[in-house]
């Protein structure tokens, strides 16, 4: 991607999610994992820490050698809300539900597939994560069931 | 190290839409606080200034309200900490007093939500959360705690009409704060309703009942060394424990989605430095922006087990008769919760109850209480133990 910020640097993560509210960040590759399918964590390659969302930086051995690794497999649904209101850039979009899974070593924050009815959805539900593509060339991820 | 007492105390009332400047609003509660511990500007050796940021259009808000009150040339500075930055103050003048540094300080909080437009607040609201990794989904405060409530309803069978009956209770102290925002009766039967407003869907499971409203409004604590307490005109209220933590703003961070650790966290520092613990305390006043943050507080706080907060509710144990009264001032469901404002004003209620100047909402000679104020969704929290001789 040859996006530049006005300070020259790569901002490809202003595409994340239905409105970007930062471009800059020393893990902008979650963009290009995105691209390729994939929902990406990193981990430390001196002490095996695992972070999700990524971090460039590992604040318990203070490294900066990071590996990615895609979210697989299941996580378990821990809680959901579905939103009557949203803020601004997201009046068009209500309703839609947020939520968080557990995959055991690192949870993972986001939407739910709009695909799936707050019917479905109970805590302890298997969910799985899966890249969605949105309007204006933007990349983001949402939970379906498993 | 020195012991520490409020001697003053104030607040505006809080309304919908304050008619006047950020610094006039401030004033409201400083004039009240400075009245009633009998000071003038000159007794006062330094202040703290609290809000939330980005609700101001005057940028460093300490400088400004520092002049007009009268404060200067003592030092001046601003804190936050976002819905608890008032009692950050008050933890930051406990400190600076302790150590000798100063000997009174002024604590003043406040917000002013009607300074910018809707738009500009559904604009900051996107950014209330981890703007990096949360906002891009389309967060909002609400929805947090609602999936807290949602979390412990799953886990221990906690009900829509357990937190109905918070409202409830709000409700009845509400109409009798002559400063709340919210003044009339709400019944079960209104959030049972789906045609009643107070029913109406903000983020699931949390209704429009569930939820505390905005408002504009001030406060100000006089805080003192021990040796200027005495000579004061009120009773001194001594700040007996004060406890503070921080958890990760993105959730993926936090493992408890039952309670806050924040809460606890604070509560068992507070609790140690006091020499007190949970049956200790006779009025309390609790962070309740939704109704399920006032259950999950009473759990926090060691009021009941993790679980045991809807039997409190239910069995009216948090009533101002009951074994552990709870926010008999309305809260912050209907007193309103100017950001910036609402620590102190919790500081205030305590110190009210503690002296017996709480008039309709008295309880009955309490001699400890305690205030549970906390900044975002669990991330920051702070907990304070008042009490009296
Ligand atoms: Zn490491």
């Amino acid at each position: 991607m040859g996006q530049k910020s006005e300070a020259g640097l790569d901002d490809r993560f202003r595409r994340f999610g239905t409105v970007g509210f930062t471009g800059i960040t020393r893990v902008n590759d979650f963009i290009a994992h995105l691209e390729e399918g994939r929902v990406a964590g990193t981990r430390c390659r001196d002490c095996g820490q695992v972070f999700f969302p990524p971090c460039a930086d590992c604040r318990s051995c203070f490294s900066r050698r990071m590996a990615w690794f895609a979210v697989e497999g299941e996580g378990r649904l821990v809680s959901w809300s579905r939103l009557a209101f949203g803020p601004a850039g997201f009046q068009e979009d209500v309703p839609y539900t947020i939520a968080l899974l557990d995959f055991g070593g690192y949870k993972v924050f986001g939407r739910v597939d709009r695909a799936v009815s707050e019917e479905e959805l109970a805590v302890g539900l298997p969910m799985k994560v899966r890249v969605e593509r949105l309007p204006g060339d933007r990349l983001s991820y949402a939970f379906v069931k498993a | 190290m020195r012991r520490v007492a409020v001697i003053g105390v104030g607040q505006s009332e809080f309304v919908r839409a304050y008619p006047g400047s950020i610094r006039e609003l401030a004033f409201e509660a400083f004039r009240e606080a400075m009245e009633d511990g009998g000071l003038k500007p000159a007794a006062i050796d330094a202040s703290i200034v609290c809000s939330a940021p980005e609700y101001d259009r005057q940028r460093s808000p300490a400088g400004v309200i520092a002049e007009y009150l009268g404060l200067n040339p003592q030092p001046t500075f601003y804190v936050e900490t976002l819905c608890s930055s008032s009692t950050t103050g008050v933890r930051l003048a406990a400190a600076l007093i302790a150590s000798g540094q100063h000997d009174v300080v002024a604590v003043i909080g406040f917000q002013k939500m009607s300074e910018i437009s809707s738009a500009e607040s559904q604009e900051r609201m996107g950014r209330g959360a981890d703007i990096q990794w949360e906002s891009p989904f389309g967060t909002m405060m609400p929805a947090y705690y609602a999936m807290y409530a949602r979390a412990h309803m799953a886990a221990y069978g906690t009900t829509l009409e357990d937190l109905a009956l918070i409202r409830v209770k709000s409700s009845v102290y509400g109409r009798l704060n002559e400063k709340a925002v919210y003044r009339k009766e709400v019944t079960p039967a209104q959030l049972a309703d789906p045609k009643d407003r107070m029913a109406g869907p903000v983020a699931s499971p949390l209704r429009v009942g569930d939820c505390c409203a905005n408002a504009d409004g001030s406060s100000c604590l006089l805080l003192a060394a021990e040796d200027r307490a005495r000579d004061c005109r009120k009773k001194p209220v001594w700040l007996l424990g004060v406890g503070s933590a921080s958890a990760s703003v993105n959730l993926t961070g936090r493992d408890l989605f039952t309670g806050l650790s924040v809460a606890r966290e604070a509560a068992r520092r507070a609790y140690r430095m006091a020499g007190v613990g949970p049956d200790d305390i006779d009025v309390a006043e609790v962070h309740d922006c939704f109704t399920i943050a006032e259950l999950m507080a009473y759990e926090d706080l060691g009021f009941a087990e993790p679980g045991g907060g809807r039997e409190l509710i239910r069995n009216r144990a948090t009533y101002r008769e009951g074994k552990i009264p709870v926010n008999v001032d309305g809260g912050l469901l209907s007193k309103g919760h100017p950001i910036g404002a609402t620590g102190g004003s919790q500081v205030r209620t305590i110190v009210l109850q503690l002296r017996g100047e709480a008039g309709a909402m008295q309880v009955k000679e309490p001699r400890i209480g305690l205030v549970h104020n906390i900044g975002g969704v669990g991330l920051y929290g702070n907990v304070l133990i008042l009490g009296i001789e």
